[in-house]
């Protein structure tokens, strides 16, 4: 049974220039006790579409198309905002990126568990014993004291440990994190993800692991979806996405991984050109303009090209560009 | 926390012992003859000369200042011309009303202007928002004595359901409370505009932090993220604002306690003009900045102890 | 988001005149500020062609007439026309705002220039000044000193200026210090221009348009603290009509003629609120960095 289930998915922003079109045709799905990467560059349309899903779209932008179905049978998309609201923090669950300002200055740590567990019929000491229950699990020195503390009284790490208890908290059957470790550094960030994975194997729920970070999305994920310009350009599971490449765009994105660097360089390889405009996209494929495979016919619509495995890429080429990563680094 | 209350105190008062030798100077430099103007039109040049003589007038100006600066810190104005009382006595028995005016003024102001704000934030660019934004700006900019003569007229004069002058029979605080209705109205009406503005911007500003998305993520009800999450913060600044609006609502102060016939440091201090008694003005002036001063001060120890952040940078 | 629909905005602004007054006169709050404040304007200007009655003219057998064709506004306690009262009344009024702005403005701009400008200690000594000054609860500062003078027009004005300037000062020193170690500053200081030429050509006129638009929102300020001052008789000398002197009178006999009060009082509020809307949205169209002060 797949978790989450999202079907030609569309959004666009009414801006003063026009409209735009922040996410276009999106498919992909998150299976039970699974865990999905998005990976893609700042601007590729992640922190709409975690918004589109949490039905926390800003007033200017609305889903204009497609379905995001949970748990295979409620459509997320035109869902009334009262049961909406008693989706989040229930079954679906977030924790975002900075850890400094997603809690509460003012209010204390304790305080803020309690009242997420307001629709759980709970007295008030039950509710601390599990806030402070969860505060153990993701290792909180002394829990029971640091529920009556302040956010500012804890390290950033710590401050994301917290945010990662509030968020499993209710055992919810999908956990949103976006880019939960970009602001810590790399050994908080390793400790962070693997207690990332423990606690998702303990509760058993989805996770969808939104990352720029290729090594943190290879190290953690069963699967990945690769997003450009607002769109899903490769997706499958992590071995075929980080070893067989099929779409240019991912390709390049792999490429240019400071990690997979094998010699020493002083000029990190970039992809030359920008992220289109969203207001004016490309005709056919939206990598286009920037992909140095293109042809006349990439200016076509472009349809996903299934790969066997459930591996998709959306180019025309797909099937071809099979030679591995270590013969493309050769090639360059 | 303590070295900064020290040092908020130290700066206070430096500022006062400032404001004190400002005071000095305008005295000093003011053409027009302190025991003349004591005195009156009619005094003969033997009087004032011996008045000058008994405020220290024919001294040294530096020997005036220190006289007029450390007496001053003692709380020593000097004595009332009419009755001979210490100055400081007649101020303070005048003070609580004067006080009383102010906290119905704030009570006003933080009562409707706190709500108004949130509730301008929470609609955004609604007609509600609009309106609450128009009045705002023109509670502000109507004077305060326009507003006390004009609800002397409507609700006093006119309607007859509140009264009209004096400060209520001594003992019954529900009369005094009554009374104390239309003259706080004009203390307090410009600043429920000031603290609806604020509050609404620092709302909007606080709805869009991370910490609020986290909540609305966890399904909160909106009227918890409303109340609770959102609005504790955007409060707090509010604090900071009324510490300067004391010192407006010290000035408003003076003309509600003239409309209205009330006592008070305003009432003191116009009729201490009429009747030339000018070591009055001078103590209720200094009284009143001090305590203006040390409501700023309190203002900001406040603010750190309401809010966690502020206490702990300390 | 709520302004996506409006017209597209030329792309390149023409800076006439006309330009800036429609992109006012576009606000319906604008609009309606300036509409008032016009009204003031023409009201004070034609005051003897729009009244024919001397504004200190007395007539006890017209005292306290309602308002009529005859007395738009009726007639005071001496028999005294209220509308013209009202219209010589605008006069002081403006008189008063723009002359003590001006001056508060010209004093506020040279005492911030040298403070943000001169030696360290000089700057230190001037804040602690404008703090002990803003320290004042401003009507409190007015009594003490018109205890000293005596009421009179120039009372009202050293007041204003007094409670005024250190605000503007402090603004233009900020402005002058952000400037000082700005680049283009520190090349004309190497190219050995004097500390006079740099804050005229360079510093000045960075920092005089938000001042100009705070000054403006002052006005209402000012016109209260005139109107205040000679409410309480320690402003405008009688029998020159103010305002605040005329809603003084309205006070005194408020049970038997609540006219006299409501005249004194509507062109304070139409007024204030003239200028506050039209500062308001000035400082909206022009320099939307200030909002909030």
């Amino acid at each position: 049974m797949t978790v989450l289930t999202i079907r030609d998915l569309n959004v666009v922003f009414s801006t003063e220039a026009g409209p735009l079109h922040a996410l276009k045709d999106v498919n992909f799905e998150v299976p039970e006790r699974r865990i999905v990467g998005i990976v893609g560059e700042s601007g590729c349309g992640k922190s709409t579409l975690i918004n589109a899903i949490l039905g926390l779209l800003a007033d200017n932008g609305g889903v204009t198309g497609g379905s995001i179905t949970f748990e295979g049978q409620t459509d997320l998309v035109g869902l009334s905002p009262d049961k909406m609201r008693a989706l989040r923090g229930e079954r679906i669950s977030t924790v975002f990126q900075d850890p400094m300002g997603a809690l509460n200055p003012v209010l204390s740590i304790g305080r803020q568990m309690v009242n997420i567990q307001y629709r759980s019929g709970l007295s008030r000491a039950e509710k601390e014993a599990r806030a402070a229950e969860m505060l153990e699990l993701v290792r909180i020195p002394d829990a029971r004291a640091a529920l009556s503390r302040f956010p500012h009284q804890f390290s950033g790490g710590m401050k994301q440990r917290i945010a990662i208890a509030m968020a499993l908290m209710m055992e919810p059957a999908l956990l949103i994190a976006d880019e939960p470790t970009t602001a810590l550094d790399a050994t908080l960030e390793v400790a962070t993800i693997e207690l990332l994975k423990d606690l998702q194997e303990k509760i058993g729920c989805s996770v969808l692991f939104i990352s720029h970070h290729l090594g943190v999305i290879a190290e953690l994920c069963d699967e990945v979806v690769v997003m450009y310009a607002g769109e899903v350009v490769e997706r499958g599971d992590v071995r075929s996405i980080f070893n067989d490449p099929r779409h240019p765009y991912t390709r390049r994105l792999l490429e240019c991984d400071p990690a997979r660097q094998s010699s020493r360089t002083r000029n990190l390889p970039t992809i030359p050109g920008e992220i289109p405009d969203l207001r004016a996209r490309p005709r056919g494929c939206v990598f286009r303009p920037r992909c140095d495979l293109a042809v006349d016919t990439c200016a076509d619509p472009q349809a996903e090209r299934d790969l066997g495995g459930g591996h998709q890429a959306r180019c025309q080429k797909a099937q071809g560009l099979t030679n591995t990563m270590a013969e493309l680094g050769a090639a360059t | 926390m303590l070295t900064y209350a020290a040092k908020r105190l130290g700066l206070s008062v430096v500022i006062v012992s400032v404001a004190m030798a400002l005071l000095f100077c305008m005295i000093y430099l003011v053409p027009g003859d302190p025991a003349s103007v004591a005195l009156g039109p009619r005094a003969t040049e033997a009087m004032k000369e011996a008045l000058r003589v008994r405020m220290g007038l024919d001294q040294p100006i530096w020997v005036q200042f220190w006289n007029f600066y450390s007496d001053a810190w003692r709380g020593d104005f000097g004595v009332e011309v009419l009755s001979e009382r210490p100055v400081i006595d007649v101020v303070f028995e005048q003070l609580p009303y004067t006080l009383a005016l102010i906290a119905g003024g704030i009570t006003w102001s933080v009562g409707l202007g706190i709500p108004l704000g949130c509730w301008a934030a929470v609609k955004r660019g609604s007609f509600a928002d609009r309106l609450v934004g128009v009045l705002s700006v023109a509670v502000i900019a109507i004077p305060s004595f326009v507003v006390a003569i004009y609800a002397l007229l409507i609700f006093a004069v006119s309607l007859r359901w509140l009264p009209a002058i004096g400060a209520g029979e001594p003992g019954d605080l529900g009369d005094q409370l009554v009374h104390l209705i239309l003259p706080s109205l004009a203390v307090g009406l410009g600043w429920v505009g000031y603290i609806a503005r604020m509050v609404r911007a620092s709302m909007l500003e606080v709805l869009e932090t991370s910490h609020i998305r986290t909540a609305r993520a966890f399904g909160l009800p909106e009227g918890l993220i409303t109340y609770r999450y959102a609005l504790t913060i955007a409060i707090l600044p509010t604090v900071t604002l009324l510490g300067v609006g004391v010192g407006q609502m010290l000035s408003s102060a003076v003309f509600a306690e003239i409309v209205f016939a009330r006592p008070g440091i305003g009432r003191l201090v116009y009729d201490a003009i009429l009747t030339r008694n000018f070591p009055v003005v001078t103590g209720a002036v200094l009284v009143t900045t001090v305590f203006f001063v040390l409501v700023n001060l309190i203002a900001d120890l406040v603010i750190g102890a309401l809010d966690p952040r502020v206490r702990s940078s300390f | 988001m709520s302004e996506a629909v409006s017209d597209p905005a030329p792309p390149v602004a023409p800076s006439g005149l006309w330009h800036q007054v429609r992109k006012v006169l576009r606000e319906p709050l604008g609009a309606f500020g300036l509409g008032l404040v016009v009204l003031v304007v023409l009201g004070a200007v034609f005051a003897d062609v729009l009244s024919q009655y001397e504004p200190a003219a007395l007539s006890p057998r017209d005292r306290f007439l309602d308002p009529s064709t005859a007395h738009l506004l009726g007639t005071d306690q001496l028999g005294r026309d209220l509308f013209s009262r009202v219209l010589h009344g605008g006069r002081i009024a403006l008189y008063v705002a723009l002359v003590s702005t001006a001056i508060s403005l010209a004093l506020g701009i040279v005492l911030g220039l040298i403070a943000g400008y001169g030696p360290r200690w000089l700057d230190n000594l001037m804040i602690l000044l404008f703090d002990a000054l803003k320290s004042f609860p401003t009507v409190m500062l007015a009594l003490a000193l018109v205890t000293l003078t005596g009421p009179s027009l120039t009372a009202v004005m050293v007041v204003v200026i007094l409670v005024n300037v250190p605000g503007y000062a402090r603004i233009i020193r900020t402005q002058t210090i952000a400037l000082k170690t700005s680049e283009f500053v520190t090349a004309a200081q190497s190219m050995g221009a004097s500390s006079a030429r740099i804050l005229r050509v360079h510093v000045l006129p960075n920092v005089i348009g938000p001042l100009v638009i705070l000054a403006s929102m002052d006005i209402p300020v000012v016109i209260a603290i005139e109107a205040g001052m000679s409410f309480l008789g320690l402003g405008v000398r009688p029998p020159t009509p103010s305002w605040g002197s005329i809603l003084n009178d309205g006070f005194a006999n408020i049970r038997e003629t609540p006219w006299i009060a409501i005249a004194g009082g509507l062109p304070i509020i139409i007024t204030t609120l003239g200028f506050t809307f039209l500062g308001e949205t000035l400082r909206d169209v022009f320099d939307p960095r200030l909002k909030g002060r």
